[in-house]
């Protein structure tokens, strides 16, 4: 068993890492902009898709991963651009773009399965092992430093509090756009890579992948805290990483089966936002019942003493 | 500086429920008046507020600042001109974000937002000198996170981010009326001094009648809709709570029962 869980280790870094670009998107509507954006799975794919049919129309693999992450910036932008101007329910306008894109990724795709095997990926020249950490540091880094500049702050104070930014002069849903576009374009980018990593792209392998970006940030931000912008994103990549491991584990066990993955997904989301709401409820009840007691306990002293002085 | 000229605003028109929020409201400011305001709930102080600041937009009517008309100007394209503090702590700030970052947002008010970053060590010595002067230590916690703080420490940073880019208008809609009565009494001394050293032309709603009276050198009352008192300077420097009382009992025919409004 220890040595089937220090096999699946570089497996599940390897994954884990390219996932994160994915959690990362996730992070920035899910936590920065308070919206959660459901696109995700249909513009994984379209990231999937469009790098897939340049790389086999032969174009150099890192040209098709970014035109890939603009395919993504689009997918977000319609999004984005359905729920500010037309007014549509958050998690409706993912819906509804989220099946928009399994059709226009069919027509990307051409077909339900690309393959890719025979032509050169991002990663044939260097093992995504020593090639992701670099990459996705450097996404890391350029994040926070994005989100640390003045269009950062107003993005992040959109999501934060919106009528105190409007109220300062920013436009919040240019800046919503913004937020789901760039984030959608980090889903494309992950899924670009992780078509190149597997060798193929699939039109339906974005599905659920909304709630494994769910299920990274949570477990990353459970474990390893989220008190500044620089911390959150690390512990997201942290996050992607213990998903996989978690999953790599969950797959040596016996009675389950490759098809459970989706279960065991959503009851880790389950258990990560049912779980620390009980806790804080059984908290406050306790402190509530505690210190009443001691209110009580405080005047009845008080009375008590008062009426020993009468007597 | 604020010229409001014939605004009429309506909630759900047409229906049963029609309400005239604001009935041909005129209203001038010169540059560096301080006006108050009061009015009993309903009586669309609110709403007037909302209609200058772009949050609502006026069924009819203009609203020039500073000689622009911007009453079909978006909220966020008017925040240049305007500097607001809401009722609720929580409304001015964002809680999730440091006290220099709340600044940075601040100082950037009306201008466009680029990839330059928001907060240097340039415009946190600045923070910190502006952050001293409100006197309560918020100086040395620049990277607390506003959510930390408490009503009246939030209101008093809610106070200076909206003055200290010194916008023409200043907006004050009950900003103290959530705070116990100390930290009230701060943040209407800050009120004052900032006002009176940036010469901000300032609108303040307010409850509390004696505060009405005690500040700005300009009254209104408003009710139901209208503009029913308007007390110049002159007048306003002998203004008692009961002659108010009296004018408006005269003026509306009826009593003035809204208890918050008589006790403040």
């Amino acid at each position: 068993m220890a040595k089937a869980l220090l096999g699946s280790l570089p497996g599940a870094i390897e994954l884990g890492l390219i996932y994160a670009l994915m959690a990362l998107g996730v992070y920035i509507t899910f936590r920065i902009l308070n919206f959660p954006d459901l696109t995700v799975d249909g513009s994984f794919t379209t990231g999937a898709g469009i790098a897939s049919v340049l790389i086999i129309g032969g174009t150099h693999p890192w040209l098709a991963s970014v035109a890939a992450f603009f395919g993504g910036v689009a997918a977000g932008a319609c999004t984005g651009l359905l729920h500010t101007k037309g007014k549509v329910n958050g998690l409706l306008s993912g819906i509804l773009m989220m099946i928009a894109l399994y059709s226009i990724n069919m027509h990307i795709m051409g077909k339900p399965n690309l393959s890719l095997r025979g032509n050169e990926t991002v990663f044939s020249d260097v093992s995504p092992l020593i090639l992701m950490p670099i990459f996705v540091l450097a996404i890391k880094i350029l994040l926070d430093l994005f989100l640390h500049t003045d269009l950062g702050l107003a993005l992040r104070a959109t999501g934060d509090n919106p009528q105190m930014i409007r109220s300062l002069g920013a436009n919040t849903d240019m800046n919503k756009i913004l937020g789901i576009s760039l984030s959608n374009g980090l889903v494309a980018l992950s899924g670009a890579l992780i078509a190149q990593q597997s060798g193929f792209a699939d039109i339906s392998m974005g599905i659920g992948m909304i709630v494994i970006g769910l299920a990274s940030v949570i477990i990353g931000e459970a474990i390893f805290g989220a008190g500044t912008v620089v911390r959150a994103t690390l512990a997201v990549i942290f996050g992607s990483i213990i998903y996989r491991f978690v999953v790599a584990l969950a797959l040596q066990v016996r009675w389950f089966d490759a098809s459970d993955l989706k279960l065991i997904t959503a009851l880790i989301v389950i258990i990560a936002l049912v779980v620390p709401t009980l806790q804080r409820y059984v908290k406050q009840r306790k402190d509530a019942q505690a210190r009443s007691q001691e209110l009580l306990a405080a005047s009845g002293s008080r009375k008590n003493s008062r009426g020993g002085g009468d007597g | 500086m604020l010229e409001v000229s014939h605004v009429v605003k309506l909630f759900h028109p047409g229906t049963v429920d029609e309400k005239v929020a604001l009935y041909d409201i005129n209203l001038k400011l010169n540059p560096g008046d301080f006006v108050t305001v009061i009015g009993s709930n309903g009586a669309g102080k609110s709403t007037l507020m909302n209609i200058i600041s772009g949050v609502l937009e006026p069924d009819h009517g203009t609203v020039r600042i500073d000689g622009h008309e911007v009453q079909q100007l978006s909220e966020f394209k008017r925040s240049r001109w305007i500097g607001r503090v809401f009722q609720d702590p929580m409304a001015g700030t964002a809680p999730h974000m440091t006290i220099e970052e709340n600044l940075s947002m601040a100082l950037m008010r009306g201008k466009p937002r680029g990839l330059s970053f928001g907060v240097t060590r340039k415009k946190r010595e600045m923070f910190r000198e502006h952050l001293a002067r409100l006197g309560i230590g918020l100086e040395n916690r620049l990277k607390t996170k506003v959510g930390l703080l408490s009503g009246g420490e939030r209101q008093a940073l809610s106070l200076l981010m909206a003055t200290f880019t010194e916008p023409k208008m200043l907006l004050l809609d009950e900003h103290t009326a959530a705070l116990d009565p100390a930290r009230a009494e701060l943040v209407i001394r800050l009120t004052e001094q900032i006002v009176r050293e940036m010469k901000l032309t300032t609108l303040m709603v307010t409850h509390n009648m004696d505060m009405a009276i005690r500040l700005g050198n300009r009254l209104i009352m408003m009710d139901k809709g209208r503009i029913i008192l308007d007390i110049d300077a002159e007048r306003k420097k002998h203004l008692t709570v009961e002659q108010l009382l009296r004018e408006f009992a005269q003026i509306s025919g009826q009593e003035l029962t809204d208890e918050k409004l008589i006790l403040g």
